[in-house]
């Protein structure tokens, strides 16, 4: 997607962190959709935001923007506290895109623009919509009515309209929800331009690949916040190193193969011929193993280090929250 | 408050408007109602009815459009962007609630106005050009005129706050819309009353209702104010 022009040396001199959350909590009457969350997001960081439905993202996103207020904590948005007074503040340098599009149907979407690029108090608000329409592929579009349009392409808008104003901080809810694969990728492109050029953006998605390919650091919530780090130390984190080795043929006595040899901690079989070893040091496991098999007189196919994708890492914290919870019960 | 953000609004709802049929039909129907009844009478009255006709105030009949027109509009204003989805959206720019309410209310109130006031145009036309010349001076008199020209905005104003404020509790704008109009009908019946001089039209009780009227027209946001509740509006609960 084509760049936007944004206000980048404004936001380099900028000290405070783009988010400040403090044990922030949100009840709903007896429901409690956000429990004792507490994080920091840096200037520039592209934040990811994970959890099951109902995990509170939606919620979080919506207290940070000052749509509603917490029950409890406290939070700062670009530096300024979160508070009654302060929120059209906050609003004026935030943008928000929520899950749902929410357009005008009956307007046009140029129409639609200049609605908010005028609520935003925009400057030079004509450039500032064919920037924005240029961004999402829009621009031969922009006479169309809002209903006519397709949800994918309604949710192009509404991302054409969050840009309007040139945030320092951007909150992407679900941006690619709805979207086909070719306009999902265009979405990440320009997700990754906006990063270059020092928005912030703080992102809640379902799609774990496109965290991973986005995001600097991720958070699991769960209600509660269940992990928060790089991608890479969230694996690390919660799921041993581990070797993968295939051989032509099942090994004879594969105990007496692997037990034993340096860095390898535990063996289990994974299939015909297949093998994964909780190794301490892949890079020391690895030449032993190596000569061990061939020792044997096993006709090695592949040695690799096991990858645990996010999802693997998603799916281990939700897991854990659903057996805690079957056993409170 | 700020008026960029304000007529960032009232624009927006002007356009929606004009390409909403429901809605037009809705405000269209009350000032056709109110120029087609009476119409139909001048034309049937013969002119000896002139002087029955100097102790009424048939004109200000029609101050009952400003009643219940802005209120259709009124009705849809928070409700209609629930129904969109566009709440949520709108909310997160820097406008203000108040500035949101104020600028809905000025697009409810606009529109009914600029009506009914063409209807009296027209009625005024049609009476000039077709009815009996004494039939005609028995009903238009200055003092009516005068005082239907200055109360039509501030009595649009009065249905106006109160479709804003039933908008922001009803869950669908037809809903609100009927709870409007019925919340309208009292003032709509004590127009009535004047005009058929059940209550003298004299310069002090209409002195005394603008005065009242243009109170509630200037409180009305800060009286709504406390019913737009953003997080109920947008989460469903509180």
């Amino acid at each position: 997607m084509t760049e936007l022009t944004t206000a980048t040396s404004a936001r380099a001199g900028s000290a405070a962190p783009a988010l400040s959350v403090e044990r922030l909590s949100k009840r709903f009457g007896d429901r409690l959709a956000v429990d004792d969350v507490s994080f920091e997001v840096a200037r520039g960081e592209v934040f990811g935001f994970l959890g099951p439905n109902g995990a509170g993202k939606t919620t979080t996103v919506r207290m940070l923007g000052t749509l509603i207020a917490p029950t409890s904590g406290s939070a700062a948005v670009l530096g300024i506290p979160l508070t009654e007074q302060s929120g059209e503040r906050i609003r004026q340098l935030v943008a928000v895109m929520p899950e749902a599009p929410g357009l005008y149907s009956r307007l046009s979407i140029r129409e639609n623009l200049e609605c908010f690029a005028a609520l935003y108090a925009t400057s030079d608000p004509r450039r500032r919509i064919e920037e924005a329409l240029r961004a999402v592929h829009l621009a031969d579009r922009a006479g169309d009515t809002c209903g006519s349009l397709s949800k994918g392409l309604r949710q192009r808008v509404a991302l054409a309209r969050a840009l309007l104003s040139d945030p320092e901080l951007l909150f992407l809810d679900e941006p690619t929800a709805g979207l086909d694969p070719v306009a999902a990728r265009e979405v990440h492109e320009l997700v990754a331009g906006l990063r270059e050029q020092g928005v912030t953006i703080f992102l809640t998605t379902h799609r774990l690949e496109e965290a991973e390919r986005l995001c600097d650091r991720v958070a699991i919530l769960n209600s509660t916040l269940r992990s928060i780090g790089r991608p890479q130390e969230l694996r690390d984190r919660l799921f041993s190193r581990a070797l993968r080795v295939r051989t032509r043929a099942p090994l004879d006595d594969p105990a007496s193969v692997f037990v034993g040899l340096p860095a390898v901690d535990d063996w289990r079989p994974d299939g015909p011929g297949g093998y994964v070893l909780a190794v301490s040091a892949p890079e020391t496991a690895a030449p032993a193993v190596t000569r061990a098999l061939v020792a044997a007189g096993a006709d090695v196919l592949a040695i690799a280090e096991a990858q645990h994708s996010l999802e693997d890492v998603y799916l281990q914290l939700v897991n854990e929250d659903v057996e805690a919870e079957g056993r409170t019960r | 408050m700020n008026a960029r953000r304000i007529g960032a609004i009232l624009r927006k709802e002007l356009w929606e408007y004009r390409r909403n049929r429901s809605i037009l039909v809705a405000v269209a129907i009350f000032p056709l109602i109110f120029l087609v009844q009476p119409v139909i009478l001048l034309l049937t009255l013969p002119p000896t009815t002139a002087t029955q006709l100097s102790h009424e105030h048939l004109l200000l009949y029609m101050l009952a459009i400003p009643v219940l027109a802005p209120g259709v509009l009124a009705a849809y204003s928070v409700a209609g962007e629930r129904l969109q989805g566009s709440l949520e959206p709108v909310l997160t720019t820097p406008i203000r609630s108040d500035e949101l309410l104020v600028a809905k209310a000025i697009a409810a109130i606009l529109p009914s106005v600029a009506v009914a006031y063409l209807v009296y145009a027209v009625f005024l036309g049609f009476v000039l050009a077709f009815v009996q010349p004494g039939l005609a001076s028995a009903l238009l008199r200055g003092g009516d005129i005068v005082a239907q020209v200055l109360l039509t905005p501030l009595l649009a104003g009065v249905p106006t706050w109160l479709g804003v404020a039933i908008s922001t509790r009803a869950g669908e704008p037809r809903v609100a819309q009927q709870l409007t109009l019925l919340a309208s009908i009292p003032l709509a019946v004590l127009t009535s009353l004047i005009a058929f001089n059940v209550l003298p039209a004299s310069a002090g009780l209409l002195l005394v209702f603008g005065a009242a009227l243009l109170l509630v027209d200037l409180v009305g946001w800060r009286l709504v104010l406390p019913m737009f509740d953003r997080e109920r509006l947008i989460t469903g609960s509180r």
